[in-house]
């Protein structure tokens, strides 16, 4: 190394040093003894709390999203001066990647917006890095504002194991639910019925392609949207209680069943009838519904998430309807569930600012302003006035369904690994490399063996 | 010694502990676990893995055997013609070195989409029949990413090898006129020998380009479609980020680092042993 001895031997002791820092367990210096709150000690007048910095991590990017947050964040400072926002924004891809890193740090964000899935509020949970909401839910009445079948979303076992149930992590803003926007234009052109059945809807798809349009648009090459569609047509050949064992991850039902088989072969024969646009596996996911407000298509199977655009873009003919039941008078179907959820970290050192800020942007008034920057508020859905006819069809799918309790959890969060395998599965059955039956048991394999380990 | 500190701080402490955390099963948040080889075993053994490590090599192609090709013929020409605007050509050939990856990435995914220019381009000259979402095909996915690496890397390397070429002594092509060469002879008999030693050092830069994507495969294709053009830095990535596999991740990172050590340690031998002879 050296024709120095002395220099040698320095640097001899100097690797001897590097060798004994690296020898300790990774992962030894992140375990932070956590502060526990009581309802009793909750401060909730966040004007007494005195200077106090909030940092704040969210992924509220995008046009509506990002108005009411804005306002929200103004309002909060108006109303408490003593507490100094920092707001880091960036999109879902960028947060869900850089928040592990943040949160094994020693200063993380005080509120950050983790993903609701295993793999990031569960992994979080797991390693005692967000703080149990439970004793500020009491002392704000939280259980009251949200009901249990949106908390669920936000609750895990302190192990991080159980994913429905125990304590709660974070408060989501919004709701979210997967249906099919449609061309109101483009139907009458064909003249076709808005479609009251699946039979009708599929039957629709015939017309609309036999009229050499190309019905369906799908951007897929960021992989995850195909799992959206999926779930849509899931929602027709599955029972909502199994599409929940396989979404949470929970032992006790199976994805080779004749059931999904059928859902994937379902979409195999899509593709087959060139329903879906050409190349979608290809396509970007934002021009794809870009494209689809500018008349490309007629029907686009997506999240309420993009109504504020569509909206803006298409005015009057755009629609949007709940996946329609095997019958007119079936129970709704469809994906969906909570926006991400606002959680405080362990090592903030103002837990009582945090859940002010979380109790201030999720009050009634929030989703009033929610509604008014053409979100859909999670909570009162009902009560809010809507105008437009797109955001009244939204607002009317998403109660329906929450009220029916026929809202099922994205595929993806069943296991820290199904967003990939989901995801590139559904290319491969997409774009003809998988069979149904290929598809099923990938998908099998990678739930099973979670869900057996995890008990 | 100062210098040796900060090598030690900046390379060797996070490469041992690469090499450390590779041994472990650890989720980057809990306490580790000692794993052994099993990190290792499992690239050998899982078939998605070993998949990576082979489309780093077809994108080596890409990287480095295409450019260097086309660089030499290229740079031959333009050294030969004596054309006058030299440095404008050289300027415009170097250029997408100069464009930081990201931008070169996102670019070319406009270009590729269904709707983008290359097909617009294919619609145009009657060839709409060939059209298709290049980036979500699975022949097609991994040479059109591939393709890129060309384009970039062919700018670095005609300038490497112009360099090489303009230190040739005139009298070497002299004498090998007064012998009868053609162009042809007198690119394999004078030309090609005298630029060993740029090439060598054109296909270093190249071939450890290849194998250390990871900004062009995460922008364009995030490695699909499926899995079919996920390289092993986006493994790498893609397991200590989004899995929470820290452990086996650092594996895929110290066998990735082995490879080009060696790879490159070859490329050199060959590159001085030519040059010396």
């Amino acid at each position: 190394m050296s024709r120095n001895p002395r220099l040698g031997i320095v640097a001899a002791v100097g690797l001897l040093g590097l060798v004994s820092t690296v020898a300790c367990t990774p992962g030894a210096e992140n375990s932070a003894p956590s502060s526990q709150a009581t309802p009793s000690s909750v401060q909730t007048d966040a004007a007494k709390l005195g200077d106090v910095n909030l940092v704040v991590w969210d992924q509220e990017v995008r046009g509506g999203q990002a108005a009411q947050m804005k306002q929200l964040n103004d309002a909060f400072q108006a109303k408490y001066p003593n507490i100094k926002l920092k707001r880091v924004s960036r999109s879902f891809d960028d947060l869900k990647t850089t928040l592990r890193l943040a949160l094994s740090g020693n200063e993380p964000p005080d509120v950050v917006q983790a993903n609701n899935g295993r793999s990031d509020m569960g992994a979080f949970v797991k390693a005692n890095q967000l703080v149990p909401l439970d004793p500020y839910a009491k002392a704000y009445n939280w259980d009251q504002r949200y009901p249990q079948s949106v908390r669920q979303y936000s609750q895990y076992t302190p192990d991080g194991k159980t994913f429905g149930q125990g304590n709660l992590y974070g408060m989501p803003q919004v709701g979210e639910v997967v249906g099919i926007f449609y061309s109101k234009k483009k139907l009458a052109e064909a003249g076709v019925q808005q479609p009251k059945t699946w039979d009708e809807f599929q039957s629709s798809l015939a017309t609309l392609k036999a009229k050499g349009d190309a019905p369906l648009v799908l951007g897929n090459l960021e992989k995850w949207p195909a799992i959206h569609v999926f779930g849509t047509v899931q929602g027709r050949t599955t029972p909502a209680d199994t599409i929940k064992q396989l979404g949470f991850g929970r032992k006790g039902a199976s994805w080779t069943t004749d059931e999904n088989k059928k859902a994937a072969q379902t979409l195999t024969d899509w593709v087959g009838k060139g329903y879906f646009n050409a190349g979608f596996n290809g396509q970007d996911y934002d021009p794809a519904w870009q494209a689809f407000s500018k008349g490309k298509g007629t029907y686009l199977i997506g999240g309420t998430w993009l109504a504020e655009d569509l909206g803006k873009a298409m005015g009057d003919d755009v629609g949007f309807m709940l996946p329609p039941g095997t019958a007119a008078d079936a129970a709704p179907i469809a994906t969906g569930g909570t926006g991400l959820p606002f959680s405080i970290t362990t090592k903030s050192k103002n837990p009582d600012a945090a859940a002010a800020y979380l109790n201030f942007i999720t009050s009634a008034d929030a989703m009033n302003i929610l509604t008014k920057t053409g979100n859909l508020p999670v909570a009162d859905t009902a009560k809010q006035e809507v105008s437009g006819s797109l955001q009244k069809d939204v607002f009317a799918a998403f109660g329906k369904v929450v009220e029916a309790d026929g809202l099922v959890p994205y595929l993806d969060y069943a296991t820290p690994t199904m967003p990939d395998t989901i995801g590139a599965a559904l290319q491969d059955l997409l774009g003809g490399k998988a069979t149904p039956d290929q598809f099923a048991e990938r998908l099998e394999k990678d739930y099973g063996a979670f869900s057996q380990a995890n008990g | 010694m100062p210098g040796f500190a900060v090598y030690a701080a900046f390379l060797l402490y996070p490469l041992l502990r690469s090499v450390q955390l590779s041994f472990y099963d650890w989720d980057g948040l809990t306490l580790g676990k000692w794993a052994g080889f099993a990190n290792y075993q499992e690239i050998i053994s899982d078939a998605g893995l070993r998949s990576a490590f082979g489309h780093a090599l077809v994108l080596m192609l890409f990287f480095a055997v295409i450019p260097v090709c086309v660089g030499l013929l290229l740079a031959s020409i333009l050294n030969r013609a004596k054309v006058r605007g030299l440095p404008f050509f050289r300027t415009v050939v170097f250029l997408p070195q100069v464009i930081a990856m990201v931008v070169v990435a996102v670019a070319w995914r406009r270009m590729y989409a269904p709707d983008g220019t290359i097909n617009d381009l294919l619609h145009a000259i009657g060839l709409g029949s060939v059209a298709r979402g290049w980036l979500g095909d699975y022949a097609l996915a991994l040479p059109a990413v591939g393709f890129i690496g060309s384009w970039f890397e062919t700018g670095l390397v005609t300038v490497l090898l112009l360099a090489g070429m303009s230190r040739i002594s005139g009298s070497l092509y002299e004498a090998a006129r007064l012998d009868g060469a053609g162009p042809v002879q007198e690119f394999f008999a004078v030309t090609l020998p005298s630029v060993r030693g740029e090439i060598a050092v054109a296909l270093t830069l190249t071939v450890i380009a290849a194998l250390r994507t990871f900004d062009l495969v995460y922008v364009t294709t995030s490695g699909g479609p499926g899995n079919s053009t996920s390289v092993p830095s986006y493994e790498v990535y893609h397991r200590a980020f989004e899995l929470g596999r820290v452990g086996s991740a650092a594996a895929i990172g110290v066998t990735l680092t082995v490879l080009i050590l060696l790879i490159s340690l070859v490329i050199n031998k060959i590159g001085d042993r030519e040059g010396s002879r």
